[in-house]
């Protein structure tokens, strides 16, 4: 059922681009030349940002006769607002942000997605002080290290000691519909933790209400600073800023969201669905140079990696030293100076179909709007399933992969098997609370979590 | 000193010694006493900065900025290998389309790599006089007008006296929003950002420019003034030949003054509003982190004093050209 109504929709995209009104499916077309050459993608400095400086580096998006100009944005808002109002043509984009635009809740606009840049890569760190009054809390495996994943159960007697003593317990997050607000949200709630609601129909957009730890927004790379400064006391963000930490003794990671869940979808590519329906080439065409770039990324079991370490350590790129990047993405992670570990998926750029825009990913990012009350109201299990099909384009996708795969640049063993391929992934179980997601039933799911709105509740 | 040159007798050889002794104290005030103070101050920096030590461990040196100078110079040459290879590549590419569709029109695109340091200079300059021109271009007749007539200056004044003071940061916000919302073209001259960084520059140096013009045409002697009366000059002849050449002094006071406000403004303005340009350069290094970054911004803040002193020493230079009344400069 859904792939009638996708292929309607790419014959509809087609049909209006093409002035000869030749109506035929965007995947079985000849791909022509891109109607718009020159472009520009914005990013936050972040490792997972890599695809788009690989595909710049290695010549991929040259190859699609691109000129891609790459530019860092001060945060996620300006990065938005830039791709809204066409500074910028694409950027690399949290995956709640397609999504909230669509829907209206910040700014609205039409921001669809036909790639998903990347799994996992996020990390929780609390300051110092924090960790001294969590760690009696960690059981402790034989060698005195503390045992992983760690549970927000360890932090709750620390803030509840804090919120006794009338001290706010406040930690950062990067935005308000990021995928860190709901990682940190979802791991403190797992851990008894209130995190707060949003109430937007009553102009609440704090989401601090009935919280006990209180969230607010930082830029990614002023994190350690904000922490080092006291005005947090812990955050959830993408890498080098866990790392970062490690390196400059102010913090300690607690978790990765590998453990809060495990192979979470993370950033997006994200561009307005007029650009896709102005220039239908050009769109599948970024695809294909981003395909390319995650699959450079992943190719030989990370082989790549060191030298993708050294384009981003750049200062146009990431920035932040080589060692400090490198921690995770050559598949390590430290914890406490010292307590390094092997997270071989810390980042996952292309195995496990991570690049296909996969429906059941947008619903999970829906179904936790609605669990902290971003989006106010109940929604049908079709509304979930609609308002993904809006955002989340594996048509864009699927033509880019066909034609890598006609151009021998890719296999399709590689690809999801796009003639049975409905978008959603089997029901997931690897979450830190074991609670299982399938994203076909989500009203099913939202009922499920002790903390959290409920079916007919409304603040 | 003294005493050597007491013990000669002849009168020539005195004269001459005189000379070297005053050679030789212009020479230790004008070279060694400026020296030894920056050698001072190399020797306390790097003193100071061995002992401060932030998460992104020591504070920079001397030596580790001088390091960074010469790592971002080669930055800028690989910069510029790169942009060739890029044109060379396009240049293939494009002649390969022509072959397969001939109705293409190729066209060179310009390198779409990250601006370097030395990039962002020139635009910091840029950016910087095309500001100033603006208000330039604004300031002298408007100083002129308010300094001919009494009523329009006690009009205008307090709107001038209010906007004097407002730091470029609170005209930032209004000047982007404003620009974007006015300047609307598809295929656009200039960047938005470079008029936004250009406006704030405008915005913030023109009132000192304005006062001084003002002040400078309304204190003419009366006695030009009358001179002007008796032979019946028109008013535009009459601020061409008697109030701007009477007044040239303090415009270019004004202007000097301007242009140190406009270079301060700038940097500040790029930084905050992502602007291309050296304060970008600040604000991106200051992002990174890296363990680098503190000298890169220390070899930045070298540069921008540097900068900020070449162009008062020109605009110095040109007042010096453009007045009579040489008294009235001061360094």
């Amino acid at each position: 059922m859904k792939w009638t109504q996708l292929f309607r929709r790419a014959a509809i995209t087609v049909g209006l681009a093409s002035t000869l009104g030749l109506a035929t499916p965007a995947t079985s077309a000849e791909l022509g030349y891109p109607e718009k050459e020159e472009l520009t993608f914005g990013f936050i400095k972040l490792t997972d940002m890599a695809p788009i400086a690989i595909a710049y580096e290695k010549g991929f998006f040259e190859d699609e006769g691109l000129y891609v100009t790459i530019e860092a944005q001060a945060n996620w808002k300006v990065l938005l607002d830039g791709v809204i109002d066409g500074r910028l043509d694409g950027a690399h984009m949290l995956a709640g942000q397609p999504i909230a635009a669509t829907m209206g809740f910040g700014t609205k606009a039409e921001i669809i997605t036909p790639f998903s840049m990347d799994l996992n890569g996020n990390g929780i760190t609390v300051s110092n002080e924090i960790w001294e009054q969590m760690k009696p809390n960690i059981p402790k495996m034989d060698n005195g290290l503390p045992v992983h994943p760690i549970k927000a159960d360890a932090l709750k007697p620390v803030v509840e000691k804090y919120k006794a003593a009338g001290k706010p317990f406040n930690m950062g997050m990067v935005f308000p519909v990021s995928t860190h607000n709901y990682e940190l949200r979802y791991w403190l709630a797992a851990g008894g933790i209130h995190p707060g609601y949003y109430a937007p129909h009553k102009g609440d957009i704090s989401g601090q209400i009935d919280a006990d730890a209180l969230l607010s927004v930082t830029p990614p790379p002023q994190m350690p600073a904000t922490l080092e400064a006291g005005t947090i006391y812990g955050y959830c963000v993408g890498e080098p800023w866990n790392q970062q930490a490690v390196f400059k003794g102010i913090g300690v990671p607690v978790v990765t969201d590998y453990e809060i869940w495990k192979d979470n979808p993370e950033k997006v590519f994200g561009i307005t669905k007029t650009f896709a329906e102005k220039y239908p080439n050009t769109a599948i065409r970024i695809t294909r140079a981003l395909i390319r770039a995650a699959m450079w990324l992943d190719e030989n079991n990370n082989a790549n990696r060191p030298e993708a370490v050294k384009i981003l350590s750049r200062s146009n790129y990431v920035g932040a030293d080589y060692e400090v990047i490198a921690n995770s993405m050559t598949g390590t992670f430290e914890y406490e100076k010292g307590d390094k570990r092997e997270v071989p998926d810390f980042n996952v750029f292309f195995r496990y179909h991570a690049t296909y825009p996969y429906y059941s990913d947008a619903i999970w990012y829906l179904t936790q709007m609605r669990r902290w009350g971003q989006i106010s109201e109940d929604k049908s299990d079709d509304w979930y399933k609609e308002m993904a099909a809006k955002v989340y384009r594996p048509d864009i996708y699927r033509a880019a992969a066909e034609s890598l795969i006609k151009d021998k640049l890719a296999s399709a063993d590689q690809f999801p098997d796009f003639s049975s391929e409905d978008g959603y992934r089997e029901p997931q179980t690897h979450f830190i609370d074991g609670i299982v997601y399938n994203g076909q039933k989500p009203n099913e799911y939202i009922g499920k979590f002790p903390i959290g709105l409920k079916a007919g509740q409304k603040l | 000193m003294t005493s050597s040159s007491l013990s000669i007798s002849k009168p020539a050889s005195w004269k001459l010694s005189l000379l070297d002794n005053n050679l030789f104290n212009s020479a230790i005030r004008y070279v060694a006493v400026p020296l030894t103070g920056v050698l001072v101050f190399l020797l306390l920096w790097s003193a100071t900065a061995q002992n401060i030590d932030t998460s992104l461990g020591k504070f920079p040196g001397p030596a580790a900025v001088w390091e960074q100078f010469g790592a971002l110079y080669q930055e800028h040459e690989r910069s510029r290998e790169k942009a060739a290879a890029f044109y060379e590549r396009q240049e293939i590419r494009n002649a390969e389309r022509l072959a397969e569709d001939p109705g293409y029109q190729p066209k060179i695109r310009d390198y779409t790599g990250k601006e370097t340091f030395i990039d962002q200079i020139f635009t910091s300059l840029i950016t910087v006089m095309s500001g100033f021109l603006l208000a330039v271009a604004i300031a002298i007749p408007l100083g002129i007008a308010t300094g001919l007539s009494r009523t329009l200056s006690s009009a205008i004044n307090p709107i001038i006296q209010i906007f004097k003071p407002v730091s470029p940061l609170a005209w930032l916000p209004l000047v982007t929003m404003v620009v974007s919302a006015l300047y609307t073209s598809t295929d656009p001259l200039v960047a938005k950002s470079f008029l936004n960084s250009m406006i704030t520059v405008t915005l913030c140096c023109l009132w000192p420019m304005v006062i001084n013009t003002s002040v400078g045409v309304a204190g003419i002697e009366s006695d030009l003034v009358n001179v002007s009366k008796v032979l019946r000059l028109s008013p535009l002849k009459h601020v061409q030949k008697i109030v701007l050449p009477a007044s040239v002094p303090m415009i270019f006071t004004g202007m000097r003054l301007s242009l140190g406000v406009a270079w301060m403004v700038l940097i500040a303005a790029e930084m905050l509003a992502q602007n291309p340009g050296l304060g970008k350069f600040v604000w991106d290094e200051f992002q990174n982190g890296s363990s680098d970054s503190l000298a890169r911004i220390m070899a930045a803040v070298i540069v921008i004093g540097v900068i900020g002193f070449l162009l008062d020493r020109a605009m110095l230079q040109l007042q010096k050209l453009a007045s009579w009344d040489k008294d009235s400069i001061t360094h």
